[in-house]
């Protein structure tokens, strides 16, 4: 009992104070960059691409992008940069296709009327491998402690007002996840948290994907990364839900 | 000759492998000395091919035997029971029957809800069905309980939720990134296994600084999960100081990987021929701070946890597997160290002088312990390289440019166990065969045994003593 108690004394307290203004450490590889006068060799690039992120108009689809920095490492005159910037969340699909900057998230009146101040999650893996799942855990622990904004994963469909999916959405999964999604009542909201969710990722091209739940419903809220960073999760959750 | 010896990332050409018949390649692999490390079936000229690859732990020496069967064969899993899976695989990519097989079941292809499950006819027994989608943010499986009461008394679990095809994906285009995503939490591992491959196959060198930076980002990725992994059984049994304290000490490791790689998990570390980022005096120094930290604030936990006597009443004699059975039903890694098999397959790497650590009991407490002790060994390990890490940092770069009909077979230890890729191309230097294998596939038949006779509540905590992949196993 007094060891238990030690332990945690010493321990001191871990929380990030500030989410809003905390960054991750030096070397993350966030919002990227292009001049396209230093990319004489885009095509090139574009095929090395192994997430088939790179557009012709010199911009980076971040709902591909797994951050991987491959072209930066092979672009020669430095035309290409992943910068500092970790708030890359997008309630629209199209506000994911960046050269530098990215337009900030919308919240809706409704989401704000009905889950800024409280808003269940339920998590469903669809193939994802397990990165973004973690990063998902991690957004409860003691360091960012999510829950103090009233946002909690729980167990069942029944409680939650939404899911978050991560994972390209296997065919064995398909069903499990309209399932889950017909468990939450409404109003509920979708979230997609990974390049996997958002585009297939590096699994695009698979034959094993049914990607056909999300042609039937809108998804709310855009979360890239490969895995997506606790810090880019929790602020785009507090964008969407207008937070301050 | 029947049998060629292999080495490990060692490439040779397609037509040195030996072909034996069947009769003796069942002799060369069911004998209880030899542990197969992989067995897979490919067709080649309208015919099927077998290709075993075994190892003899003892003498370091691994092995690789093929021979060639019709549309099907005796089931081998009757002589050798760990062979169970491999076949349920060749069954189903290949359609080749194992005659006799006793529970030929689907793997990771999944029409409609035809899985059979095992059935009791016992009125006291009744079914417990959990999944595939689980309570807390965790990857998809299926699990059927027969339990008496509380008493669990067959665990069968139904996997495949997760398959994405990455076999074939990396036939048709391989990368680095497709490898970092085969299993998220061995993300170094499996990235490593693939470059290495790879760099084999397509005669790069890799210089000492990067080999010893890729091992030690491999021993960062163990330290981290054995850490977050203690604190999830300590969560299991409700000791949450430590699930809290261990929840965070796992950041500082993982935001040091991120300070190496830029990712917390090391996603593009790797490069073909080497690593992107050096470990450099900045680097180097924060690594042997975090270590000290993480030593620091593990020491003191474990001792907690671990002199206290609710915690230890829970996890001592729950979920055994022993020494024979985890030997029959080929249990690799840590889980198989904790039951006092000396499997470990960094005795096939780079490392020098390297010694393996095991428990005794099988349960979930050395499941845990062990899981202490490895920390303590990584952070030994890391330490040392980081002091014999000099000489040049390339900063070349590389394509893929594969030699023709040739083999390679590359293995490492990622935290869970053995992480083999087995690769093979055309004459034209395509990959035609990519095989994955992840500790995983050995393990969760390990871990259905472990539940046996224990109560159901015990079963989380079982599950993450042994943390086994989802997606590892399903592709």
């Amino acid at each position: 009992m007094f060891e238990t108690l030690k332990t945690q004394v010493l321990q001191k307290n871990q929380l990030i104070k500030d989410i809003r203004t905390a960054t991750p450490k030096d070397r993350f590889r966030g919002l990227p960059s292009i001049d396209p006068e230093k990319c004489p060799d885009w095509k090139q690039l574009q095929q090395n691409c192994p997430a088939k992120a790179m557009l012709d108009d010199y911009k980076i689809d971040l709902g591909k992008c797994t951050l991987c920095g491959e072209c930066e490492h092979l672009c020669k005159d430095g035309g290409i940069k992943f910068g500092k910037n970790h708030k890359i969340g997008a309630s629209d699909r199209n506000d994911l296709i960046v050269n530098g900057e990215i337009n900030p998230i919308k919240a809706s009146e409704a989401i704000k009327k009905y889950f800024g101040k409280s808003l269940k999650l339920r998590q469903v893996s669809a193939g994802g491998c397990n990165s973004c799942e973690m990063e998902l855990n991690a957004c409860s622990n003691a360091n960012f402690d999510m829950g103090r904004y009233g946002i909690d994963f729980v167990a069942s469909p029944r409680h939650a007002d939404g899911v978050v999916i991560t994972g390209p959405i296997t065919k064995n999964m398909a069903k499990a996840l309209e399932d889950t999604f017909e468990a939450c009542s409404e109003p509920r909201i979708i979230i997609l948290v990974g390049a996997c969710a958002i585009s297939g990722g590096v699994f695009q091209n698979s034959e094993e994907l049914d990607r056909s739940f999300l042609e039937k419903h809108k998804v709310d809220l855009y979360i890239p990364g490969c895995p997506a960073h606790p810090l880019t999760i929790i602020n785009a959750i507090l964008d969407l839900i207008g937070a301050k | 000759m029947d049998v060629i010896e292999i080495k490990n990332n060692q490439k040779i050409k397609r037509a040195e492998i030996p072909v034996t018949d069947f009769e003796n390649f069942t002799k060369k692999i069911i004998s209880y000395d030899v542990r197969v490390v992989n067995l897979f079936a490919k067709k080649e000229n309208g015919q099927n091919r077998l290709y075993c690859i075994f190892a003899n732990d003892k003498e370091k020496r691994l092995f690789l035997t093929t021979t060639y069967v019709g549309g099907s064969y005796p089931s081998l899993t009757l002589k050798k029971p760990c062979l169970q899976m491999f076949e349920r695989v060749i069954y189903e990519e290949e359609n080749i029957l194992p005659e006799g097989h006793p529970f030929l079941k689907p793997v990771r292809k999944q029409d409609g809800n035809n899985y059979e499950f095992l059935k009791s006819h016992d009125l006291q027994t009744h079914e417990v069905a959990v999944g595939p989608v689980h309570a807390g943010i965790i990857e998809p499986g299926h699990f059927r309980f027969l339990c008496n009461g509380e008493r669990v008394n067959h665990l069968e679990i139904q996997l495949g939720f997760q398959h994405r095809g990455v076999e074939s994906l990396m036939k048709k285009r391989p990368s680095i990134q497709l490898a970092e995503s085969i299993c998220g939490d061995s993300t170094i591992a499996h990235s490593m296994a693939y470059a290495r491959a790879m760099e084999s196959l397509s005669n790069i060198d890799v210089t000492h600084r990067e080999k010893l930076i890729r091992l030690i980002a491999l021993e960062m990725e163990r330290m981290a999960i054995h850490v977050g992994d203690i604190g999830a059984v300590a969560g299991d049994v409700a000791y949450q100081m430590a699930a809290n304290i261990l929840g965070v000490t796992r950041t500082l490791v993982i935001n040091t990987m991120l300070e190496l790689s830029g990712s917390r998990f090391g996603k593009g570390l790797m490069k073909l021929g080497g690593v992107n980022y050096d470990i450099d005096d900045v680097i180097r120094e924060k690594i042997l701070k975090m270590l000290d930290e993480v030593n620091d604030r593990t020491d003191k936990t474990v001792k907690a946890m671990f002199g206290h006597a609710t915690v230890v009443s829970r996890l001592e004699n729950t979920g055994v597997v022993g020494k024979k059975r985890a030997r029959e039903i080929g249990l690799v890694g840590m889980a198989a160290r904790a039951c006092g098999e000396e499997f470990d397959a960094r005795i096939y790497d780079d490392y020098s002088n390297f010694e393996i650590t095991t428990l005794k009991t099988g349960d979930v407490y050395a499941r845990t312990y062990l899981r202490y002790l490895e920390i303590k060994k990584s952070t030994t390990l890391i330490k040392n390289m980081l002091a014999e890490l000099d000489g040049e940092f390339s900063k070349q770069r590389y394509t893929l440019n594969l030699e023709p009909d040739s083999f390679v077979f590359s293995i490492l230890e990622g935290w869970r166990g053995e992480i083999c890729h087995c690769v093979m191309t055309d004459s034209n230097s395509f990959i035609d065969t990519y095989k994955i294998k992840d500790a995983s596939f050995n393990n969760w038949f390990g871990l259905a045994l472990a539940v046996r006779n224990n109560q159901i509540s015990d079963f989380p905590v079982c599950n993450k003593s042994f943390n086994l992949s989802y997606c590892g196993f399903d592709l």
